[in-house]
Parts: C-alpha cells; structure tokens; sequence
C-alpha cells in the first residue's frame, strides 16, 4: 500500500516566550520542530506499512530549511520525501496551502497510486485544521478527521474511531482516504539506528513552482481569500479574588459554593445544557 | 527612496503586497521586501501594515540598529490602539481601505447564516450563541439572519431556532443527513450556498464545524478563518472582521477575507452570549430537496459511542477537577473523585500526579500533555507550574484550593481559596451535593 504523510515544520509554540522587559513575543531561537500531530501520522503510516508492507511517502511545503525535517522525519522509517518550496508558495493561506499540496498529490498519485494520506489534525502555529480537509476535497478522497485509532484496514476501506464532543464515532471509507490524526493515536517509537544513519545520507527531493503544472492564480497571496490585517496582544487573564479559608473552612466552602450556583458558573442541573434553554 | 521595513516588526502577512498597485513589495523568507527599482513611494503599504513596520523615510542611525536585528519580533503594547471590546462594539476606527472590490460583477450575496449543529437528537448550544452574535452582525449590515438545519428528522428543532432569533430557516431533511458524514453535509450545506447566496455563514468551532467548513470552503473557493472569539463589522468595507488567537495563542490575529464569498468563519463555543429565547416567535421556513443517495457517499458510520463524564475526552470536557502533589497521595484522591461525582466532572492532573502513578497519562493537562479549555476549572492541591498553566489557564471558570498563598495558580484563578484541601474539598463535595440534590439554587 502507498502511504503519504502530509507533514509542517512549526516554531515549536509552547518555547515561545514573552520578553518582560520589553513586552515582545520572542521568537527568536525558537526551535523548528515537526509539527507534533503529524509526527503521529507518520508513525502510523510507518506502523501500517510494517504490517501490510508498501511504501510511504512525505510531502511538506515550506522554506528551503524544512529540508531538515523532513531529514528527520525520514530516520524513522519513511521511504521518500518531498519538499514543495517556492518563493511563489509563500503567503498561502490554507486554502491555497491545500491546493498546491493536493497538486502535488495528485502528480504522485498518477505514478504511485495512493491508498492513504495522513495528515496531523491541525499545525500548532496556525491551528486552524484547514489544509487536510482542503486537500481530501480537492482530491476527491472522502476525509477522516480527528482520528485517535484504526480499527481495520483492507484492501478497500478503513475503519477509523473518530473523537467528537460526545463520544466516539466509527467510520468506515472507501480507499483511497485521507485521515487527519489526533495524539491518543499512537506513542512514537525511536528511530533506529539505521534509519538514521540511512536519513543523514538522504537528500529530499525538491519542488519548485516549475515542477509541476501549478496555475499561478491560486497561490501565495494573491490566490489566498484570507488575509490577516493586524495582530495584537490577547486581553490577558485579569486577577480573580483570593479567599482566606484557613480559619473557617467549612464556611468558605458554604459560601465558595453559594456563589458559583448565583453567579451560574454551576447550574443546579449540570446535565441539562443546549437544547431547551 | 525605497519604503523601509522594520524587520523586528514585520509580520510577514502579505497586507502591502496585495495593497501595492506597482507590484513593487513582496514577501521573501516571510518578510516584507521592496523592489528598489519598482517602488514609487506611493506609501500605500504604509496605511494598511497593521503592525507599523513599514515607512517613507527613516534616519540613518536607526536603519544599521535595524540590521543588527535577526528574525521577526514586534511589540505587543504598540501595534492596537483599540482593545478588543472596540471589535465586540463595532467601534473599529482604523479601516484598512482595499482596491479589491468585495462583490464582483455584480453577484448579490447577502444575509448571515448561522448553520445549526443537530447531532444525536442534541443541538450544540454553541449554534444559539451564533444566532445571539449573529443578530447583532446582521443589524450593522442592515441584513437578514438566517438559521441553516440539516439533518434527517429534525422538526423539532425548527421552532427553538425560531425562539432563538432566526428570520428565516432553510432546512434539508433527508435520511442520509442522519448520522453527521462530511460528504453529504458538506454537499448539502454548499447546495443551500450556492442558491441563495449569503454574504456571512457561521458554525460553531466543533468537531463538526471544523470538519465540514473545510470542505465547504474549498467546494466555494472562499477564505475561512477557524476558532474566532470575536467577530465585527469594519463599518467603512463592511467586511467581516474576524479575530482569532494564533501563534499557540500568544498573539490574536484579526483576519479578513476581501473579495470572496460567503465569508466563513468557525467560532469558539462558549464566547459569545447566548440570546433571549422566545417562545413562539414565528418565522419563514423554507425546505429544500437534496440529489445525493447512500450510493453517492464513500463512507459509512458504523456505531457511535456516546462519553459520559468518566469516558469523555479531556479537551472536550466541560467540568474537570484536576490534582496535584498536593493531595499528597493516591489515597487521597478519592476526596477529588468524589467532587467531581457530584458535579459530572472529568477527573485530571499535573504531570506530577500523573507521575506518582495517580493518574494515567491522557488525564495529564499542560504542555506535555493535554490542553483543555472547559466551563470549570477546579485546581485542587496545584501549584501552577508554567507547563500547567499553559494547558488550562483559558478555561471559563478557574477555581484553585491550596494552602500556599503564594503559589502562581491564585495568580489566574478567579476564586483561589488559602486553606487546607482536606478540610475544603469534602465541605465543597457536601455543599455541592445537598443544592444539586434538591435542585436548590441559593
């Protein structure tokens, strides 16, 4: 089976800092690491392809730095990489994103037909969930999102548990399929020694605009429908009341509790939401 | 003359380049960059750069200070005059004037939708706030506000959406509508798009809503912008503001989509107003047809598993109680399970509770593990470590007990109680019980 693993280098944003002094979001030093979702469809894609044998494939867009990723991305057991850089890329939104993904997908599929593509549910730096789906539709693959285990795969279809709100959904697709994974998935196991050894030596393959036949209209931001037209601050959390219960804690309690039910922070039937309001 | 650009402050968003009429500014390695030669100082791209990183003319000294500087940064307390109860208010000054005209050749798309999400006999409430936020971006466009059903059996929900404030509803009730697949309900909400053509369409950032919007925005070629938390009109272009936390939520970004429609856009459960419901109000319900059979769809839902508080997910969760070291030992849990008994919790913890093998590791909240977002935070013996914080601390509601004063959680709880949790939290469970049980409020 082909497997392909869509895959994003991010800044890693939980290293992401405040300056106190200056009161600047510090980017600078910020690692590049492979965005933590997809790290997890990749070890499933590398899982499937050890039971059922096939190859898998990673496609990323991005600078020409994220060849580093995908170098990394490679030690733990994938067979090819793809990078998708252009200047005429830059300044995608996620519609745009999708679209010169998917027409990469689409070249690879006309030579090495796809079974499955596994993208992460979201990119931690713009967390909007948009490209995976964006590409699913556009390849005309019926999409799976927020998937946290395969129950079955064959030669035809996937089962998949989804996770929404309210529980677990089970669905089956028709291949070929794109799934877009959660953490709960799988643990990622270590890259072998190697696989290492064989990423170091391996060269991703690099795509430019010329690559492939791109209409020029539907990228960068010129093709992008979204445009960000500024950024601030986010209201920061402001101070609540402290509450001295060491001399009464019993009272404290009473009272803590009187006032969570008058202000509605707890309803007296918490069950009861939506619906009938 | 060249425009400058002030690297540290330069955000990489593309706003001058779309603006620039010489196609003189591009974007390089993420950064604003002029072309000498093309450039006519016509300063436009300095009049819609939202973080001020662009100017006419800047001294000499300060041009070698820019250079030193590497990567991107910018200030957090210079860019935004306006706070963002100016968006809530539609009292948006700066208005960031486009060449592209909204609506094209002369295409009407007009009115707000509001798509309700009906779901296992259940509608996410989050789809009566949208009605409530709706309404109000309806009135600034002097428009109509639609409600969206589809589903299969769903006449019940047709007077509440009424109730709720929808003028009109446009309905599809077709049995594979029955249980939620992308296909068929990417299809038939992007049926009702095309023939009627709203100018806005809103659904609530669920796992539905961010499952389906995808792919209806790519089946209409439009911008979509996930997660919102706040939502305007700029009364000048009348355009959409859509605001949203980015960067791991350490910036917001208010988002625009210029010249296509509808504009879509997710919002966050839980932020905006629920609105006054009214009984019997009455509206126009329209019912469409919808083409696609069961041979047409590629997927198949075999069972649904419904969560109660035990199983549902963490970051799904609308009540957690969560420990830390300071319960002590596992023994002690037993006083948090029984809290959030009573309350239909979710029960978590620190990375240190789940270490001394209290917990297991999907019930740990923080950097290294989940970041949950519910109604109410109960922190109970947690001190509030930053990798703690950063996975809990936009929750509605924080409540902290804990008998240091000075641990960081009281600093981001909105009732953080000094005391001994041994004595507390059973009294909390009692009191919590005794109202919950008769029903009593107050």
């Amino acid at each position: 089976m082909h497997f392909v693993v869509c895959l994003k280098q991010v800044p890693d944003t939980s290293e992401v800092r405040i300056d106190p002094h200056t009161n600047t979001l510090m980017r600078e030093g910020v690692p590049s690491i492979i965005n933590p979702y997809d790290a997890h469809g990749l070890e499933e894609a590398i899982r499937l392809k050890d039971k059922v044998g096939g190859k898998v494939t990673i496609v990323s867009m991005g600078p020409p730095q994220a060849k580093e990723a995908l170098k990394k991305a490679m030690s733990f057991g994938a067979d090819r990489a793809i990078l998708l850089s252009d200047r005429a890329f830059g300044g995608s939104d996620s519609l745009a994103t999708a679209y010169i993904i998917s027409t990469a997908l689409k070249t690879i599929h006309e030579t090495e037909p796809i079974d499955l593509v596994f993208a992460g549910k979201e990119a931690i730096d713009g967390d909007t969930a948009q490209t995976g789906p964006g590409i699913a539709q556009r390849l005309g693959f019926p999409q799976l999102t927020y998937a946290i285990r395969i129950r079955e795969l064959t030669d035809t279809s996937v089962t998949v548990e989804r996770k929404t709100e309210s529980g677990r959904q089970i669905v089956q697709a028709q291949l070929p399929a794109l799934i877009t994974v959660e953490k709960e998935l799988n643990d990622i196991r270590y890259a072998t020694l190697p696989n290492m050894m064989k990423a170091a030596a391996y060269e991703p393959e690099l795509w430019n605009v010329n690559s492939l036949s791109f209409d020029l209209t539907q990228m960068g931001l010129k093709g992008s429908p979204t445009s960000v037209s500024r950024i601030f601050a986010p209201p920061g959390r402001s101070g609540g009341e402290i509450i001295d219960g060491q001399n009464d804690p019993a009272g404290t309690a009473a009272s803590v509790v009187q006032k969570l039910f008058q202000q509605n922070v707890i309803m007296v039937n918490p069950l009861m939401k939506g619906g009938k309001r | 003359m060249t425009v400058a650009v002030d690297k540290t402050k330069c955000i990489g968003c593309g706003a001058c380049v779309m603006e620039c009429s010489l196609e003189a500014i591009d974007l390089v390695d993420g950064l604003a960059t002029p072309d000498p030669n093309k450039c006519k100082d016509l300063g436009s791209c300095v009049k819609v750069c939202p973080t001020n990183a662009l100017s006419l003319a800047i001294p000499q000294d300060s041009k070698d200070e820019l250079s030193s500087e590497v990567g991107s940064k910018f200030n957090l307390k210079e860019p935004l005059p306006e706070s963002v109860s100016d968006y809530a208010q539609g009292n948006e000054k700066k208005t960031i004037r486009s060449q592209v005209t909204p609506i094209a050749g002369g295409d009407v798309w007009s009115g707000v939708w509001v798509i309700i999400e009906y779901n296992n006999g259940r509608v996410a409430p989050v789809s009566w706030e949208l009605l409530g936020e709706g309404r109000k971006l309806a009135d600034s466009l002097g428009s109509e506000l639609c409600g969206v059903i589809t589903g299969y059996q769903v006449d019940n929900v047709i007077p509440e959406a009424f109730a709720y404030g929808a003028e009109k509803l446009y309905v599809i009730d077709h049995e594979v509508l029955k249980d939620y697949r992308t296909e068929p309900y990417a299809e038939a909400i992007t049926s009702l798009v095309r023939k009627y053509q709203p100018e806005i369409i809103l659904m609530g950032a669920t796992s539905m809503g961010r499952d389906v919007f995808p792919a209806v925005a790519t089946k209409m070629q439009t911008g979509l912008t996930a997660d919102c938390t706040v939502l305007g009109i700029d009364p000048e272009t009348k355009l959409l503001q859509q605001t949203r936390p980015a960067f791991g939520g350490n910036i917001m970004a208010t988002i625009l989509c210029r010249a296509r429609r509808p504009q879509m856009a997710t919002v966050r459960p839980r932020v905006m107003e629920m609105p006054e419901r009214a009984e019997g109000r009455e509206g126009e319900l329209i019912r469409e047809e919808f083409g696609l059979s069961e041979s047409d769809i590629h997927t198949k839902v075999l069972e649904f598993i419904a969560a109660d508080a035990r199983s549902t997910f963490l970051d799904k969760a609308e009540i957690i109680v969560s420990v830390g070291l300071g319960i002590a030992a596992k023994r002690n849990l037993v006083l948090a399970e029984e809290l959030a008994e009573v309350l239909g919790a979710t029960l978590a913890g620190t990375r240190g509770a789940v270490e001394a093998g209290w917990l297991s590791h999907d019930q740990q909240v923080g950097q290294s593990g989940v970041t949950v977002r519910p109604k109410v935070y109960i922190a109970i013996g947690i001190s509030g470590a930053i990798q703690h914080l950063v996975g809990m601390e936009t929750s509605d509601f924080i409540i902290a007990i804990n008998n240091d004063p000075e641990a960081p959680i009281l600093k981001v709880a909105n009732y953080g109680i000094v005391g001994d949790l041994f004595q507390i939290v059973p009294a909390m469970t009692s009191e919590f019980k005794k109202r919950l049980q008769h029903g009593v409020a107050n």
